[in-house]
Parts: structure tokens; sequence; C-alpha cells
């Protein structure tokens, strides 16, 4: 893993953005941007970012930035993938930045259509499990039991397998990542700007606006996220698959911490704690860890 | 200039080999499937070096052409009815970018019921938009639009997307003779396109389209009206250009035949307009003073044209293949609209016919004229709009 004193100084995530405090986007998209050295193309359909970004006539992102319209990310990027390609300029990386919303939902058509194309781009969805941006509705990437703005009393459904719906379009590189862990990340980019074809990284994102906790412990929640084993850090090439060093040691369900720990941290779970605990349901999303760990190792490991 | 029998759709994708279009995302939809068809067969053949991408809908092919433009390559789709209504949030995209993409629609009626022939509600529906609209009466014509098209759309003064619009059928799959261009002969009239606003370049890397507030917002909009409504001004040097080069021309925004003396003028867009002469011919021969104005251009509205017809005649029989649902034709309401603020007021009637490919022949189009004419000479102005053999 690259140690952070190597990882260039330059910095593409510029001072005076629009994003909250706390925001792990800006931890991602730093991180992201330094692996790619600013030879890139940044799609933005509708999402927390296309606010973020800074306003007009300034920039907060110092790379070409692309806005586009909520279910058409990865079409945009196809037409500037064609465009680089009828210009001969092969080498710059065509990368999409879109949330859950963007990509579990309103978006899967077009991102669906390009893999099959075998687009040779990015396809980064940074997930805070959430309509962050327009006042934290649910998405199709929100989780069981979740409070959001249209799911008062919780979601009634977990959230869309979106990693098994992407895999089964074969990309040539797709991994997961998580802000908590930046130098990872960083290395996960710097692995899928070396490979041509379509290439997809689905990055955890704590949000303290929509999950409802001290903008601070943004990383301490992503770490907790891992040893509940609630998320699985893990990347593949081809069908190669690895297993995340982050993530390893709690394959093992023992070394887990109980997902409680996780939940109790956010607002949006605090009707499973008050004003009486609901065993049951902290149970379901307890039992629902174990079930994503089996469903991965069995068909993409 | 060579002379070759082809049907509309197939002279569409011959423009966009001589044009040296770029990237074209395509999406199949009736009658306008023949040509990404046919660009495909042109690419697999390596007769046309672009990309073409096999998008999975129309709102994929126009924000693919919105990504493809942005990046300063030039672009080009094609669609239909639906397929045009899909790409709606597109459409409106690339307006704001201020993309000069160009789009083939083949004209077709929307659903339900499903009608795969001519009605122009798809394209009239874009009328606010602020995509530049054609209506064309020929393969020949179709083809050489297009061309122009492009010169049009990437004039710094304008920088706004072209709509060429061609009937389903009639046009697109009816084969006529029709002149077309090598790229190299084309090359002297339309220069590689080089942007002159913005371009995605991680060389100088720029954000397009980040957040504006009210303090600017109307002013980008008021950008964009300006940029429309130049085109009426450069499409006149577009086509004098064209004509000294290439000995076509197409009539400028409003192709007028037998107007000069002409008391009732005969409005209409796309195939109707070309038999249109015919009926206008026969009337002449029957002695009634009548002209034929074939509206090309809809987007900007030849205001200019209309008012200088207006001062001139007593009547316009305007003829729309598309509703303007709850009051009259599109083009027949701005006919209007353009008269109001002067002190001409020619009798302006509203016919609606010809929907869902139903046959305008000679006799039909000499009815509308001849009930106009009617109109003028009474006085009468009658109901607001007119179905036309309406059963």
């Amino acid at each position: 893993m690259v140690a952070t004193k190597d990882m260039p100084l330059k910095e593409y995530v510029l001072k005076g953005n629009a994003a909250c405090a706390g925001c792990q986007d800006m931890v991602a998209l730093r991180h992201a941007h330094k692996a790619l050295e600013g030879n890139v193309i940044q799609v933005v359909p509708a999402c927390c970012t296309s606010v973020v970004q800074g306003l007009w006539p300034k920039s907060g992102l110092g790379i070409p930035v692309l806005n586009t319209a909520f279910p058409a990310a990865a079409a945009t990027a196809s037409g500037v993938r064609a465009a680089l390609a009828a210009k001969g300029k092969d080498d710059t990386t065509v990368m999409v930045w879109a949330g859950d919303g963007g990509t579990f939902d309103i978006g899967i058509q077009a991102l669906s259509g390009a893999f099959e194309r075998r687009t040779d781009f990015l396809y980064v969805c940074y997930n805070n499990q959430v309509y962050s941006n327009t006042g934290t509705q649910r998405s199709g990437g929100t989780p069981l039991h979740a409070k959001t703005t249209t799911t008062w009393l919780g979601k009634k459904e977990p959230e869309k397998l979106l990693d098994f719906i992407v895999a089964m379009h074969e990309p040539v590189y797709q991994a997961t990542a998580n802000t908590a862990y930046p130098r990872d990340l960083y290395d996960k980019f710097l692995k899928a700007k070396e490979i041509r074809g379509p290439k997809f990284i689905h990055i955890f994102l704590p949000c303290p606006q929509a999950w409802n906790y001290p903008v601070e412990k943004g990383v301490e929640l992503g770490k907790l996220a891992v040893e509940t084993g609630y998320w699985i850090q893990w990347e593949r090439v081809g069908t190669e698959f690895t297993l995340g060093r982050q993530s390893k040691r709690f394959q093992d369900p023992e070394k887990r911490k109980p997902i409680e720990e996780f939940l109790k941290m956010q607002g949006r779970f605090s009707h499973l704690f008050r004003p009486e605990r609901q065993d049951a349901k902290i149970q379901e999303l307890q039992d629902y860890v174990q079930y994503r760990w089996d469903l991965l190792m069995k068909t993409l490991a | 200039m060579k002379t070759e029998l082809m049907s509309a759709n197939y002279a569409a994708a011959r423009a966009v080999m001589s044009a040296r279009v770029e990237v074209v995302p395509a999406y199949p939809i009736t009658p306008a499937t023949t040509i990404p068809e046919q660009i495909a067969l042109l690419n697999e053949t390596g007769q046309w070096p672009g990309q073409f991408i096999r998008v999975e809908s129309e709102h994929s092919a126009m924000f693919a052409c919105i990504g493809a433009s942005s990046t300063g390559a030039r672009t080009f789709t094609a669609t239909s009815s639906n397929g045009l209504l899909l790409m709606d949030e597109g459409l409106h995209w690339a307006t704001a970018a201020r993309l000069p993409i160009v789009l083939a629609n083949i004209n077709r009626s929307i659903s339900p019921s499903w009608n795969i022939h001519v009605t122009h509600d798809d394209s009239m529906s874009k009328a606010t938009s602020g995509w530049i609209q054609f209506y064309v009466s020929s393969v020949d014509e179709f083809y050489h639009t297009i061309i122009q098209a492009f010169k049009l759309a990437e004039d710094e003064r304008v920088l706004m997307p072209v709509m060429v619009n061609a009937d389903g059928f009639v046009l697109s799959h009816t084969l006529s003779t029709y002149d077309y261009l090598e790229p190299e002969e084309v090359d002297k009239f339309l220069p590689p396109y080089k942007p002159p606003h913005w371009v995605m370049d991680p060389e100088n890397p720029v954000s397009h389209g980040n957040i504006v507030f009210p303090e600017h917002y109307q002013e980008f909009r008021y950008a964009m009206h300006e940029g429309t409504h130049n085109a009426m001004k450069v499409y006149e040097e577009v086509e004098r250009e064209y004509k000294k080069l290439f000995g076509k021309y197409f009539g400028g925004p409003i192709d007028c035949y037998k107007c000069d003396d002409a008391e009732v003028v005969f409005t209409s867009q796309g195939s109707v307009a070309a038999e249109a002469k015919d009926a206008i011919d026969e009337l002449r021969e029957e002695g009634y003073k009548v002209g034929n104005a074939r509206m090309r251009m809809i987007r900007p509205f030849p205001v200019d044209r209309i008012r200088e017809l207006g001062s001139r005649v007593k009547g316009f029989a305007s003829l729309d293949r598309s509703v303007s649902y709850g009051y009259g034709g599109p083009v027949a309401n701005d006919i209007r609209a353009t008269m109001y603020n002067t002190k001409h007021r020619p009798i302006i009637k509203s016919y609606i016919g010809g929907l869902g490919g139903r046959d305008m022949t000679v006799p039909d189009i000499k009815e509308v004229i001849l009930d106009t004419v009617k109109a003028v000479e009474t006085g009468e102005t009658g109901p607001e709009e007119t179905w036309h053999d309406l059963r």
C-alpha cells in the first residue's frame, strides 16, 4: 500500500468548495485525483458533488468537470470516450463520479448499457445510501430500517445488491473502497487507471447530514462498518478476487463487532434503540451481514 | 458532386460521411432506423471512420452526443417521435450547454395509438427548447440541409443545436435522386469543429454546468435566446456560401413560390409543401391569385419574412400537420402572433390535417386554400382552427 508520504502533493480538490463539514466525498475525491494526477475528464450527474464542486464562475476541482443529468452519467461518459477516441487521445481516464441515487436507481440503465458496450471508463459510485443532496430521501442503496425523509419510520426493504449487478456485466476491474482507508482507496484508483475497459469502484461514504452522527466521526464510522462486517473491502481484476486486507479477519463472524455498535452511532437507526429496543430488527440487520458475506464469497470470490 | 438514387435516410447517413462527423450515438426507432443502420454499415466497412455508439436508449443517445460534443467532436444523431420525447431532458441540456449537435428527426406520430406515419407533433413540441428547426421537402434538401446545419450550429454567433426534420416514410423511405458531395468537397465549406467557447480537456481544465445563482442564470438564458435568434442572419450567409460553392439553394427560411402577386398564401412544413406547388399551379390556371410559402425554418421564426408577406397578402391558409391541443396549429399560431404587431390584418386561418400519415393530396390542399379565398371574399374569419378531412 502506498505510504502517505509517497502520494503526490498536488491537490485537485481545491479550497473553497461548498461541501458540508465532515463530508467524506471530499476525502474520496481528494485521494482519487491524487492517483489520477489530472489526466482525467470527470462526468458528474446530479448528486452532492454537483453542488459541492463550487459555484460558477469558480470551481472547487482542478480537473475538467462535465456536469450532466441525473440518469445520464454513463451515457455522457460514453460520448466523452468516443470523442477522445475520434481525436486519438486515448490516455485520458474518463471517470463518472455518481452518488447512489444516480447509480442504483435513475442511472442504472445507462450504466448497464455502457458496461455492455465495454466502454473504456471508470464508473465510481460514492454511496452514502441516501438522496442526501435533495434532503435525505430513501434510495435503492438505503439499508433496511434506516430512517429517511421518505421512510420516516424506517425503510422496509434492504438495499439493492449493486455490486452483484455490476459484476454480472463482467467489468475488467471492480473494487469496493471506504473513505476510512484513503491509502487503499488511492491504490485502487492507481490500479484502475492502468486497465482499459469498463471499471467500477464502489465507495462506502458516511454522510453526517443523512446518517445523523457528529461530523468528526466519519472515519470511525467507516471503520466500524468494516469491523462489523457490514461493509466488505474487496477487489476483482477480471474474475480474480481478492478480499481486502481490512476485511480479511472479519470473514470470521467471531471476530466481528456486533452490528449494534455501527447502528448506535447513527441517528437514522435511533428508533431501533429508543424509546424501546427493537431486538428483532437489530437481529435482522445482524443476520443480513452474514447473508452478504456468504453471497459474496460464494459468487464472486 | 455526383448523383444517386436513395431514400432520405440513406442520404442522411451519406451526409454524416460528407460532413466528417466524428461521433454518432443512435438508438433504433421506426422510421429513423435506417439512418443508424446505414451509418453502422459505413462504419464497419471503413467508409466512415467516426465513432458509432450503439446506445441503449434515446435518452442515452442524446447524452452521449452531449458528452462527445463537450469533448470537441462533431456529433450527429437521428430519431423519431417517442424517441425524440425520451431525449427531452438532453435536448434542453444541449441548448443550455450550447452544443452544436445536429439531429435528424424523422417526423412520426406520437403514441398512443401506435402509428409510425408522419405527424409533426414530435418536433413541434420542442419549439420552445432553443433547437433551431428546419423542415425539408426532398431527399436532396435533407442531405444538404444536414451539412449546412453543422456550419450554422458551429458558428460562434449561434452555438446552438439544429434539428432537421423530414416526414416519416414520405421522405425517409422513398427513393429519389439527389446530389451528394465527397468529404474533400465539403471541406471547402465546413472546416473541422473547434469549440470557441469551452471544451473538456485535461490540459486546460474547466468545469461546465456548475451551480449558477439567480444573479446570473437569466443572462445565460438570454445568451441562448440570442444564439437561436442569430441563426436567421447566419443561415443567410451559410446559404449564400453554399450556393456559391455547390450551386444548391433551397429558398431561405421560407421558400416562396408564386407569392409575388398572391392574395392568398398557403403555408406548410415538410413534404406537403412540395405537393402544394402543383395545387398552386392548378389554382392559378383556374384564375386564383395564390402562392405557396414553404416554411423551411420555424425556429428561429422568420418574423421579417412573414411580415413582409403579410403586408402584401389578404390571407394566409396555414396548414399544420400538428396541433397545439386546445388552440390551433403551432405554426399558424406563430404567424398570427407575428402579424399582430403590424398595421396589416390579413386573415390568418389555421388548418390541421394530414395527421398520422393521412394523405394531403393536391385536391386536399386546393380545398384548404379555397376555404381561405372564400374567407377573404366574405370577410368571415370562421373558426379558430379548421380540421381538414375530419371524419
